[in-house]
């Protein structure tokens, strides 16, 4: 990697990063070299089609929205930083964490966080809503084609009845965690990286 | 009587009935179960005499015609097995119907108990007692209840933690066979025990019998406390799994207690015969479930023996498992949760019905026998007291149990994201209970033929850690739960939300997962789901549902278990109020459905309005009516017998027919013409194929299906409401064969 010199991680670096995501050290170097992997163009950054490159992402339903979340608002390139404040939704929550003095900031995978990426996911617009047109696109995603529009407004309107509290016929942030009360989201919603 | 309580006289007086009953049965039984021709003498020799007498006669005049003859032969074997098992569930009956003592002492406690009265009457009678035989429990009892279990495992939970599980079954059920085995040879070494002549290779065969948890025990206990679905699937699963790791040290110790050396390649046999034993079990299981399901996609013209192939395709899996000496178990278990999801998708709802509830009944009916049988064979066995084998068997199964529980934690939570934390891990070890296949295993044993009666030691020593686990353990689990607030399963309604949500973050998982390049537990599930879609569905399941997503499947599932739902209250008066109430809420509207299902449900609808005369049956969520969804029903006939409706509906109130078929022709709202129906006062009947009747008392492992969870009745969604028709015998099958009103 001599020739790359320019893109290695740096210690300071690793630092920031174990700060603000949890990782530790030996899951950031090993993030880091997948994310060097997947880095086609070598310029540190990654674009929508290097994410695109990885075969399974292009069949999951979700893929495309994956991919965006990964990306800030309104740009087209994401650094390693970015990754892996992404990534960091996904680390199972530790019991020691709460006993620690609690950080001054949520860390970005507790619960609610977790949860707010899923949200943030079914919410395209970003109005802190899932109307029911969103709802309609996701289970499209997710059922494929051969089921008719009318069978699946009735299932997205049964879901927006069975969540939706107050009334407005969208599913807030607050009624889509109550809704998932009930699920472990925990275990659901956490990777284990290898240590 | 103490365990009867201070019941009412009447009460009293039924108890004492009972147990008289109990003791002529069982009496009369007992030669069924062991075989001996010791028959009842009276009615033998009245008949001998009465031979004799005629033989005399004969030669004098013509035999006198027999107007009533006594021939207790005939029917003795079914004779008895019924009275038997007749006697076994009047007594489960009535511990129900003794509230207190219910709900203190668990029902397998109660059974065992009635078991060991039942065997002291015999002995005082002086009569031979029907002792558990081995293969009764091997081949009749046992496969029942294992078949309910793995029926209706829930898989997710299963799978998560299928590792935790395995850890648990395997290396816990070694550790305590080889800890037990080895500390009761150092016991048996002391001179007091007076054991000195059992071997290490007779210890450790003991030590593998006593270590393996139970899994009947394990349900009979744990369904009562409704404990959160975790710990549930942990020790049930362990008690699942280990029976591999049981058969193998089983046969393994036998085979060498005879054998005079050990030698290492002997230890390596066994190892792969664990291998072989389990893989092989779980190898034929899927074997026959693929077969079951595939069996299931044709039998759409014959829906009334559907569920007998679930039935026999598990059985015979079973049996085939046990021909090998494979586990029998783990090959039952791997059948029903293959056979599952593509049968179901298969057959129509009633044989859905029939499956659970003859599942649910056998293994109650089994769990009900095993327990009273311990109890009689407890008094009746070759047992041989020997107090500081016992005691310090007893102590050692629970150190044992508790040193590997919490060893094998400190391991596995460092690869579990929810950790096993202390309470979890007191429950999974304090829920290890052990039961009748312990105490069978013991029987099976053979007698050494020296006049010390080692297995009457060992069988002494089975019963007194069996009765402990199941009395001590069963009866304070209960109180204990409370004390240390473990969390207790969450009872929920089935929610399209869960589901959507849940299939949704699976996707979001396995997708970053992709972009980690991590291939962890949602990579091959996403994989194995894949593989499922495109190849294995197709074959397995008929017609067009093969394609059908299963986020589609589960919400037309909820759908109509709501409808039936809709009406549980039962009353055809009482409908038009529910419908009204709907009315103020305008912009909470049904939306459309689609055509194909509008369409559907109008025909069913048509279908059913037919037998409007019936009577109304008075409500019984335990009442199972035919089901109006027969797959098997043919448009041609349904046209057919629309119009003959149509004839006779005309020539009743007209305006209906009009409205029905202005509705008809338009995809309108359902709704108007429902609530025309309703007004005109159809009857409805109750039909629920709800999991919380089952026979089994507080069913948890089928609730957590959840895809079949009912429905609360007081939904906000209006669904057209279902006039069902009376069954007869003669509709199922032919389609609807309309009666005459």
């Amino acid at each position: 990697m001599g020739s790359r010199a320019s893109t290695l991680l740096r210690e300071e670096e690793i630092e920031e990063i174990k700060k603000e995501t949890g990782f530790s050290h030996s899951q950031i170097t090993r993030l880091y070299s997948r994310f060097t992997s997947l880095d086609k163009g070598e310029n540190g950054t990654l674009s929508r089609e290097d994410f695109q490159r990885i075969p399974e992402l292009a069949i999951n339903p979700l893929g495309d929205r994956i991919i965006n979340a990964f990306f800030p608002e309104g740009e087209d390139q994401v650094n390693f930083k970015g990754f892996m404040r992404t990534l960091a939704h996904f680390r199972p929550i530790e019991d020691n964490e709460k006993n620690k003095n609690p950080p001054a900031t949520e860390p970005l995978n507790s619960r609610t966080n977790k949860l707010l990426f899923a949200f943030r996911l079914y919410d395209l617009d970003r109005d802190d809503k899932i109307s029911r047109d969103e709802l309609l696109q996701v289970l499209r995603m997710m059922v494929g084609v051969n089921i008719s529009d009318d069978q699946l407004g009735s299932i997205a309107d049964r879901t927006i009845q069975e969540a939706d509290t107050n009334g407005d016929s969208c599913i807030s942030f607050q009624e889509f965690i109550k809704v998932l009360e009930k699920v472990d989201v925990e275990q659901k919603m956490s990777i284990r990286f290898l240590h | 009587m103490a365990v009867l309580g201070p019941g009412s006289a009447s009460l009293r007086f039924g108890s004492v009935l009972l147990i008289v009953l109990i003791l002529c049965g069982s009496s009369w039984t007992r030669d069924v179960l062991t075989g001996r021709n010791d028959t009842r003498p009276e009615p033998n020799r009245e008949h001998h005499d009465q031979d004799q007498g005629h033989a005399a006669n004969a030669t004098k005049h013509k035999k006198a015609f027999p107007v009533l003859e006594l021939n207790y032969d005939y029917v003795r074997m079914p004779f008895e097995i019924s009275l038997w098992i007749l006697l076994a569930l009047l007594m489960k009956l009535g511990f129900h119907i003794i509230p207190r003592v219910s709900h203190i002492v668990p029902e397998s406690c109660l059974l065992i108990f009635v078991g060991l009265l039942v065997g002291g009457a015999i002995k005082a009678i002086q009569e031979k007692a029907p002792v558990m035989d081995t293969k009764l429990f091997f081949l009749y009892l046992l496969p029942p209840i294992i078949l309910d279990a793995g029926y209706f495992l829930p898989i997710r939970a299963f799978t998560e933690n299928m590792g935790t599980i395995l850890v648990f079954a395997v290396v816990g059920t070694l550790w305590n066979a080889f800890f037990i085995g080895r500390m009761m040879f150092a016991v048996c070494q002391i001179e007091a025990a007076a054991a000195a002549h059992v071997s290490l290779l007779s210890c450790l065969l003991f030590g593998s019998i006593i270590s393996a948890v139970d899994p009947v025990a394990v349900l009979a206990v744990f369904e009562e406390i409704h404990i959160n679905e975790l710990l549930h699937i942990l020790v049930f699963g362990e008690s699942l799994l280990n029976d591999a790791v049981t058969v193998v040290l089983y046969h393994l110790f036998e085979e060498f207690s005879h054998a005079e050396t050990v030698t290492v390649g002997d230890a390596f046999l066994g190892v792969v015969s664990f291998f072989v034993v389990s893989l092989g079990g779980i190898l034929a299981g899927v074997i026959y479930g693929v077969l079951g399901a595939f069996t299931s996609r044709f039998t759409s013209h014959s829906r009334v023996i559907e569920p007998l192939f679930v039935f026999l395709y598990s059985y015979m899996a079973y049996l085939s498992a046990e021909v090998f000496h494979l586990s029998g178990i783990m090959s039952l278990i791997a059948c029903g949760v293959v056979m599952r999801p593509y049968v179901e998708a298969n057959i129509s709802h009633k044989s859905y019905t029939t499956i659970k509830y003859f599942l649910k009944m056998w293994s109650s009916v089994s769990e009900t026998l095993i327990f009273i049988f311990l109890g009689v064979s407890t008094v009746e066995g070759p047992h041989n007291w020997n107090w500081i084998f016992v005691i310090f068997t007893l102590i050692f199964a629970l150190l044992s149990r508790v040193l590997g529980v919490v060893g094998l934690t400190f391991i596995i939570n460092k690869f579990r994201i929810v950790k096993l934390t202390k309470k979890d891990q007191f429950i999974v070890a304090y829920g290890g209970l052990r039961g009748a296949i312990a105490f069978s295993l013991g029987y099976l044993i053979h007698e050494d033929g020296d006049s010390k009666n080692t297995r009457g030691m060992f069988l002494t020593a089975i019963i007194t850690v069996i009765f402990f686990t199941v009395f001590v353990q069963g009866m304070t689990i209960r109180p204990l739960v409370e004390l240390l607030a473990v969390k207790k399963k969450k009872e929920s309604k089935p929610s399209i939300n869960e589901e959507i949500h849940t299939q949704f973050l699976d996707h979001l998982l396995t997708g970053i997962e992709d972009v980690c390049g991590h291939y962890g537990h949602h990579h091959w599930k996403d994989k194995l789901n894949r593989f499922n879609k495109t190849y294995v569905k197709k074959w397995l399941i008929a017609g067009e549902r093969s394609s059908e997503p299963q986020l589609i499947s589960f919400y037309n599932k909820m759908e109509m278990k709501q409808a039936m739902m809709l009406v549980e209250s039962g009353s055809a008066a009482k409908l038009p109020s529910v419908m009204q109430q709907r009315e103020p809420r305008p912009e909470r509207m049904i939306p459309k459905i689609s055509k194909t299902r509008e369409a559907e449900i109008r025909r069913i609808l048509r279908a059913n309005l037919q037998n409007t005369r019936q009577r109304l049956r008075s409500y019984n969520r335990h009442d199972l009516f035919m089901d109006p969804f027969e797959d098997n029903m043919s448009e041609v006939r349904f046209r057919r017998q629309r119009v003959e409706m149509e004839r006779r509906v005309s020539s009743g109130s007209g305006s209906e027919s009009e409205s029905d078929h202005q509705n008809r022709a338009t995809p309108s709202v359902p709704n108007q013409s429902i609530r025309t129906s309703a007004r005109n006062a159809f009857y409805h009947k109750v039909y629920t194929y709800d999991e919380n009747e089952s026979a089994r008392p507080s069913d948890s492992a089928a609730l957590l299906d959840e895809s079949n969870r009912s429905a609360d009745g007081q939904s906000e969604r209006q669904k057209p409401t279902r006039c069902l028709s009376d069954p007869g015998p003669n509709e199922d099958e032919e389609g609807i064969s309309f009666r005459s009103s």
